[in-house]
């Protein structure tokens, strides 16, 4: 009888199980694998070198650059696209009329593609023609040249990012906001706590599940959605704005170095799963879930 | 101490409460009952500031509390689903509003464990409420409300989620700290049994409107509208004849004798200490015909078993149409 479940759980299991072993596992054991082995051209076959891919990498100055980027770039983008998402939910959950366009406003950044959101975003940032800057010649200022300015691309992908991305998480925080029982609220302004205070002690608190969701998310994401490089800036000038994934993708594609791709790609797997893991463990105590 | 005055309230084109007014006195425990959809809820909420009137006024010793946010009418309420805060513990949600008020820690710390020793919650405080059951929850909300002392407290149907048994011991108890506090209580409820055993006043509503205020006993005894007559009391009071002639007699007045009224027995219903009998009365003319008796013991009378029925005058109530 066990035996025969068995079966047919597995049977069941099947069709998704291939997928994933077939576009996730094997694809990462086989990268793993890669990382360790070089060849001198395409033709050639390849050949153990043991950890020589990490200690290239280690030397890499792109490597370092793109990694920092990459940080700078989650730093900035997460936690601002999260303290929007919570805020915005906030006000289309509230009783004020126009709420569903609100909403749907909000929402728009996030069923745009990234390629169009990107093209509609490099008008923005265009130097003459662009919006923000003729904007800003109205009242006299001459605007810089967002995404060709070292010290400004990187920024000027993030602000993009963040457009993008807190319309996504709005849709969680909405979502959770609404299963909060309205007695509770009820109960708390009949104890006297003012609305900060019934953000700090309950509403916060009780999104804390959504949060750390939103959190890994956001992260991985950070990681993950470089489409907008290619239109905007490819990485550049002098990649002041290329993230790991856009230099793993330059690596395999552009330099054809497939094995040095490999080696990045499990550097970085391995950077996305520690940080998924330190934020469970330190996070997972202190959430209630109900 | 708490005067509501005429206050309404419409949600679009139906009037859910319609010039309600009544008083609350010192250490009174006032009962809103009334069947569902009456408006009490609704009339409670705007008591304590969660809907505002349409029009009408409220006063809370003497000051015009109409148009104040809830937090600042300085009332404690105990809501029907409890509303306890899931994450903090008991002890947190029992501090909660002092915490708010910004009460000194240790005035916190005194009334925390004079409320505690008062409903019995001592193990549990640094429990969360998913870890409590019904009844505990239920203390929790209350110690939360008592802990508060506020002037007036309401209870919105505090014991609905509870078992029969769970809510004959929270009523005993409730008002019993009630008049150990002389709390000030508005309470809502459509059981008219915990209304009746528990309020020094009732404030019968029906359709939003008031039908009858009065002390449980007169409810019971002098009912003014055949609402109240038939609302209060269980069976309902039977109503006979119309118009002019509109009596209303309890089941439990009536006598099974062997001279009177005669009555045909449709059927019995046992209910342990006495059995409601449904008798056809058509012979006597107009209005209801079938009538409830309370017949005490066990009876069990053969259907079309011809009966003779009596009741004292002073049991006949008289009501115009």
């Amino acid at each position: 009888m066990l035996k025969r479940f068995n079966l047919k759980a597995w049977l069941l299991l099947l069709p998704a199980l291939s997928f994933l072993i077939a576009f996730t596992h094997w694809p990462t054991l086989k990268s793993i694998w890669r990382s360790f082995t070089w060849a001198r051209s395409d033709v050639a076959p390849s050949q153990f070198v043991g950890f020589e891919n990490y200690q290239l990498l280690l030397e890499d100055p792109v490597f370092w650059k793109v990694f920092e980027n990459n940080f700078w770039y989650a730093v900035g983008t997460v936690p601002t696209s999260i303290a929007l998402a919570i805020i915005m939910a906030l006000w289309v959950n509230s009783k004020i009329r126009g709420t569903s366009l609100l909403r749907l406003a909000f929402f728009t950044p996030t069923i745009l593609p990234m390629i169009t959101v990107a093209n509609i975003w490099l008008f923005f940032y265009s130097p003459q023609i662009g919006l923000f800057n003729q904007l800003l010649a109205l009242v006299g200022i001459e605007g810089p040249n967002w995404l060709g300015d070292p010290d400004l691309a990187l920024s000027s992908l993030m602000v993009m990012t963040v457009w993008k991305e807190a319309g996504f998480f709005m849709i969680f925080y909405l979502a959770a906001l609404q299963t909060l029982s309205p007695e509770l609220y009820a109960a708390a302004k009949l104890e006297g706590a003012s609305a900060w205070r019934i953000f700090r002690k309950i509403t916060f608190p009780l999104l804390m599940p959504t949060t750390l969701f939103v959190l890994i998310n956001a992260i991985l994401n950070a990681f993950k959605l470089v489409d907008h490089l290619f239109i905007l800036t490819k990485g550049g000038p002098n990649n002041e704005s290329n993230l790991l994934l856009y230099y793993i993708y330059e690596t395999a594609f552009s330099f054809l170095d497939s094995y040095y791709a490999a080696t990045l790609t499990v550097v970085m797997l391995a950077t996305l799963a520690v940080i998924a893991l330190v934020q469970m463990l330190l996070l997972d105590r202190k959430i209630h879930y109900r | 101490m708490l005067k509501v005055d005429g206050i309404s309230r419409s949600y679009g084109d139906l009037k859910v409460v319609d010039q309600l007014s009544f008083t609350v006195n010192e250490g009174e425990f006032v009962a809103l009952l009334g069947p569902s959809g009456c408006g009490k809820s609704t009339s409670l909420k705007m008591i304590a500031g969660l809907e505002v009137p349409d029009e009408g006024s409220i006063h809370l010793d003497g000051r015009d509390i109409t148009q104040l946010s809830p937090g600042d009418r300085k009332l404690a309420m105990v809501f029907q689903s409890y509303a306890l805060f899931p994450h903090l513990k008991v002890e947190e949600n029992i501090l909660f509003g002092l915490q708010a008020r910004k009460v000194p820690k240790n005035e916190q710390k005194k009334r925390l464990d004079s409320v505690v020793e008062l409903v019995g919650l001592g193990d549990h405080l640094q429990k969360k409420p998913g870890q409590l059951s019904g009844g505990q929850c239920q203390r929790v909300a209350l110690a939360r409300a008592i802990v508060a002392q506020a002037k007036l407290c309401l209870m919105d149907e505090p014991l609905s989620n509870l078992d029969a048994k769970l809510r004959n011991e929270m009523r005993t108890e409730i008002r019993a700290l009630q008049q150990r506090l002389g709390m000030s209580v508005i309470y809502v409820t459509h059981d008219q049994v915990e209304a009746m055993s528990m309020a020094d006043r009732i404030v019968l509503m029906n359709d939003g409107k008031v039908e009858q205020v009065d002390v449980p006993e007169a409810l019971y005894s002098k009912p003014k509208t055949i609402f109240t007559a038939q609302f209060i009391g269980s069976p309902p009071m039977n109503i006979i004849g119309s118009g002019e002639d509109c009596r209303g007699i309890r089941p439990e007045h009536i006598e099974i004798s062997e001279h009177g009224m005669p009555a045909s027995v449709v059927s019995c219903d046992y209910h342990g200490a006495d059995t409601i009998v449904l008798a056809d009365v058509s012979a006597m003319g107009e209005g209801q015909k079938l009538i409830k008796i309370r017949y005490p013991g066990h009876a069990m009378f053969a259907p079309q078993q011809r009966l003779a029925i009596r009741w004292a005058p002073e049991n006949e109530h008289k009501f115009l149409v």
